[in-house]
């Protein structure tokens, strides 16, 4: 199939004065790694609740592999192959670790029968898959509840990938997390995601994951993209660095006056 | 058949002032503590007991007349002064951080206890105490003779009611601490706002306006065990219909269901008990949250 | 959730089986008990995901009312009971449609709402329903067999206990497959169901329709055992009483429904035969004890009872 696997375009809306979205344009291809960068309130948020069906654009279309999705229900995109992480990581907090990728993975496989147990044999083996790519397996009996913030915000992407989507949209998957597992949890993550062909679109704030992880740069900045392109280039750009980087400066580790 | 209806009318809006005072008492203390207090119909029952005994002592004296009317007030001030209080510290106040089922069940276990607290005090058999009633005579509206009261009086009071409310909810600085806790608790409590205190004074005053309202019902029926139970489910469609915490739109619906229920009893008998909730139902199937009522913001 | 339910349920069926050969007349209470434990089962299934139904008691009432209907066409339990339940399950779909879009307070005032309308329906349409004075519902056959009232309610307590103990398995399935797992995601956040490619709506719709086909259940084997039904069996205090034993019983396994059933009917027999105006209130108090005390229910009282006795071992 050619031609990108998301796109966006002339995506608007607004709260109350507020334009979260002023005429977004975004394509991103089958099998890349984009991240999205801004200062908060931009809109980023406001892009993956649209693009997953939790928020109507006002004006603006979104497709996924040639079919107009816009305006669908979270349900019904899910269901065509996209799937979200969160912020605030949103675990099933009844269950542990392992019942929560087991339900995700019995969402997608057969949740509609009343007597065979989540737990059969099938599911749990799909979902120990799961955890042990994202290096979880451990912590697989665990409640959910019990976790510290890395492994929940871990358990919260592993649960969406276990929704075997064809694009993960991310919404700070590092944030959060301690600086020294950053990387670590970046990897794995990285790993499974390229293993399973996934493409992934993830807002992020740490521009040291940015130019590590990512093929390509998109910058938001009050609704609007204000560029994009690879890492290298996007971060240097001194519009970005203007009205983006100033803010997010404080973010960079070792390095960070070079660009400042 | 005009006749019929100017009656039905008469007697809906007499009913609506009472079903009103019940019913914006329960969606308050809902509005600010969250707990949907089913034993609220109890606290009308019982004020409404205690009006009648007042009353009757009253009428032992030489001034009978005109203690009538105030007995009504100083029995409901009783009820609601003492029994709200004495429930919101010792029973309530224990559940507020239990799950929503298990506080429900609390002012359920509350209604089946005080139900049977009535029987054991004022017993079984009817009372009819209408010495209020009398004191205000009759009057004559078109061809019907009606009485003062249910014309006059009950209105009044209700109206009275919902006026002082609104100006006590928004003018006064304790009223908006009441709407502030029941728009955001988090944050009115983050502000230093005394979120116990506002618990027992909501409490209290939404006791004594349902008590206030059995005081007012009191004179206008005999009581028997049970005038809370019916009382109280009405209130519930009254307060599902018009929303959560409205006031105004209590007063509204009180009076669509008020009306609508006496029509059906002077028009068509057999659906008279149906009205309420066939009102609820039409509401909620186009207004999910009730006719003034808006979805709760849920934070992330 | 395994095994651990075999012995308890062991035990309590020959506790109710003895107890009804020791004083004969219990084997009607533990009946009614016991239909009205199914109804609190399925009160437990909505409980999970968060949601009290307040009209419950309109599908025993379904399952009553059917049978009385019913019973000068069709004279046998097998054909009676099965048609009760059916009955109330469509009732129940076409209720669900409606209510299982709705949450919380506006749940629960809805499912009141149509209860008190076939309340008041059942009590003023006399000519059909016979009002407040009830239909009398002949003795029915039994597999075929006709039976005297003795051998008759013996049958029926033990189709009962066969039925409770049968029903509370297929619910213990039910609630270890992924829509039984779901159901709490509805009472913390629908949200999390809707971003699998779940609806938090149809999961709730399977609980609700499940939960009217084993209220409507009860309800038949209320009408057989009473022989009498009466527009009472929809009012919203019944439906109350179905919450009150769910709490009562204890919502962690899907004995504490029969249990709580159990000790309710108990409790209200003795106290309202030694204290016919304060049995509501005696009631009362021990709700508000449990509440207050053991939040958990019986069953959760049973459960730390054992829990201490393993570890004393």
């Amino acid at each position: 199939m050619s031609g990108p696997l998301l796109s966006a375009r002339g995506l608007s809306i607004a709260f109350g004065g507020v334009r979260a979205a002023d005429g977004i344009d975004l394509d991103v291809a089958a099998g890349e790694f984009l991240a999205i960068i801004g200062p908060n309130g931009a809109g980023k948020t406001t892009f993956i609740n649209m693009a997953t069906g939790y928020l109507r654009p006002q004006t603006g279309t979104i497709s996924f592999a040639g079919e107009t999705i816009t305006g669908l229900a979270p349900r019904a995109i899910v269901r065509r192959g996209i799937a979200r992480s969160f912020q605030i990581p949103q675990l099933f907090t009844e269950h542990t670790v392992l019942e929560n990728v087991a339900l995700k993975v019995a969402a997608r496989r057969g949740f509609w029968h009343g007597f065979r147990p989540l737990l059969d044999a099938a599911t749990t083996r799909a979902a120990l898959a799961v955890l042990d790519q994202f290096g979880l397996g451990d912590a697989a009996f665990a409640r959910a509840t019990e976790l510290n913030e890395g492994t929940r915000k871990l358990t919260d992407i592993a649960m969406a990938v276990a929704l075997e989507p064809r694009v993960l949209l991310m919404d700070e998957p590092t944030s959060g997390v301690a600086s020294a597992e950053k990387f670590a949890i970046m990897d794995t993550l990285v790993a499974a995601l390229r293993a399973r062909g996934v493409t992934a679109v993830f807002v992020e704030h740490d521009m040291e994951v940015v130019e590590r992880y990512a093929d390509r740069v998109a910058v938001w900045s009050q609704g609007r993209i204000l560029a994009s392109g690879p890492p290298a280039a996007v971060l240097s750009d001194p519009a970005v660095l203007r009205e983006v980087i100033g803010v997010e400066a404080r973010h960079v580790g070792g390095g960070g006056d070079a660009r400042a | 058949m005009t006749l019929l209806l100017l009656l039905a009318v008469l007697d809906g809006l007499a009913h609506a002032a009472l079903v009103f005072m019940v019913a914006v008492g329960l969606t308050l203390v809902f509005g600010v503590l969250r707990v949907l207090n089913v034993a609220h119909g109890s606290f009308f029952a019982i004020g409404a007991y205690v009006a009648a005994t007042l009353g009757t002592a009253a009428a032992a004296t030489a001034a009978a007349p005109l203690f009538a009317l105030p007995a009504l007030l100083v029995a409901a001030m009783l009820v609601g002064g003492l029994l709200g209080p004495v429930v919101e510290r010792l029973l309530l106040s224990r559940i507020y951080v239990k799950d929503h089922v298990l506080q429900l069940l609390v002012t359920f276990a509350l209604f089946m206890i005080l139900e049977d607290v009535q029987k054991l005090i004022w017993g079984v058999q009817p009372i009819f105490q209408d010495a209020a009633v009398k004191a205000l005579g009759p009057v004559e509206v078109g061809d019907i003779v009606y009485t003062r009261y249910q014309l006059f009086l009950l209105p009044a009071v209700a109206a009275a009611t919902l006026l002082c409310l609104m100006w006590f909810l928004r003018r006064t600085l304790t009223g908006r601490v009441i709407v502030a806790v029941t728009h955001d608790r988090e944050a009115a409590t983050a502000m230093g706002i005394d979120a116990a205190r506002v618990y027992l004074l909501t409490f209290s005053f939404g006791t004594m306006l349902a008590a206030l309202g059995g005081a007012l019902a009191a004179p206008t029926t005999s009581l028997v065990p049970g005038i809370g139970v019916n009382m109280i489910v009405l209130s519930f469609a009254v307060v599902a219909t018009a929303g959560l915490g409205q006031i105004e739109g209590a007063a509204l619906t009180a009076l669509l269901i008020g009306l609508g229920r006496s029509i059906a009893v002077y028009f068509a008998p057999e659906f008279e008990v149906v009205i309420p909730y066939l009102i609820m139902v039409a509401v909620l199937l186009v207004r999910p949250h009730g006719l003034f009522g808006s979805p709760e913001l849920r934070r992330v | 959730m395994g095994g651990r339910l075999a012995a308890p349920a062991t035990v309590g069926t020959a506790l109710v089986l003895g107890l009804a050969a020791a004083a004969p007349w219990l084997t009607f209470v533990f009946t009614i008990a016991l239909a009205k434990g199914l109804a609190v089962l399925g009160i437990l299934l909505l409980l999970r995901a968060g949601q009290v139904s307040f009209g419950h008691a309109l599908y025993l009432a379904v399952g009553a009312y059917t049978v009385a209907f019913a019973r000068p066409l069709a004279g046998d339990v097998l054909v009676l009971l099965p048609l009760a339940t059916a009955v109330a399950t469509l009732v129940g779909v076409v209720v669900g449609l409606f209510v299982a879009r709705y949450r919380d307070i506006f749940f629960g005032m809805l499912n009141l709402a149509f209860s008190m309308v076939v309340y008041s329906l059942l009590e003023k349409l006399y000519a059909v329903t016979r009002g407040t004075d009830g239909i009398r519902v002949d003795r029915p056959t039994i597999a075929g067999v006709a039976l005297e009232r003795v051998p008759y309610e013996w049958t029926m307590l033990g189709l009962m206990l066969a039925l409770a103990i049968g029903l509370g398995f297929v619910a213990r399935l039910f609630l270890a497959s992924p829509l039984g797992q779901a159901l709490p995601a509805i009472k913390a956040r629908e949200t999390r169901l809707e971003f699998a490619g779940i609806s938090a709506r149809r999961v709730l719709l399977v609980a609700y329709v499940a939960s009217a086909a084993l209220a409507g259940l009860g309800g038949g084997v209320i009408a057989l055992t009473t022989l009498h039904v009466t527009p009472l069996i929809a009012y919203w205090t019944h439906s109350g009483e179905l919450v009150f034993i769910a709490i009562l019983g204890g919502g962690g396994a899907v004995l504490g429904p029969f249990l709580g059933a159990v000790a309710f009917e108990l409790v209200r027999v003795y106290a309202a035969a030694a204290f016919p105006d304060a049995w509501q209130m005696i009631l009362g108090a021990v709700l508000l004890g449990i509440i207050l005390f053991a939040s958990r229910g019986l069953w959760g009282l049973y459960e730390g009872l054992m829990a201490r006795l393993g570890r004393r071992a």
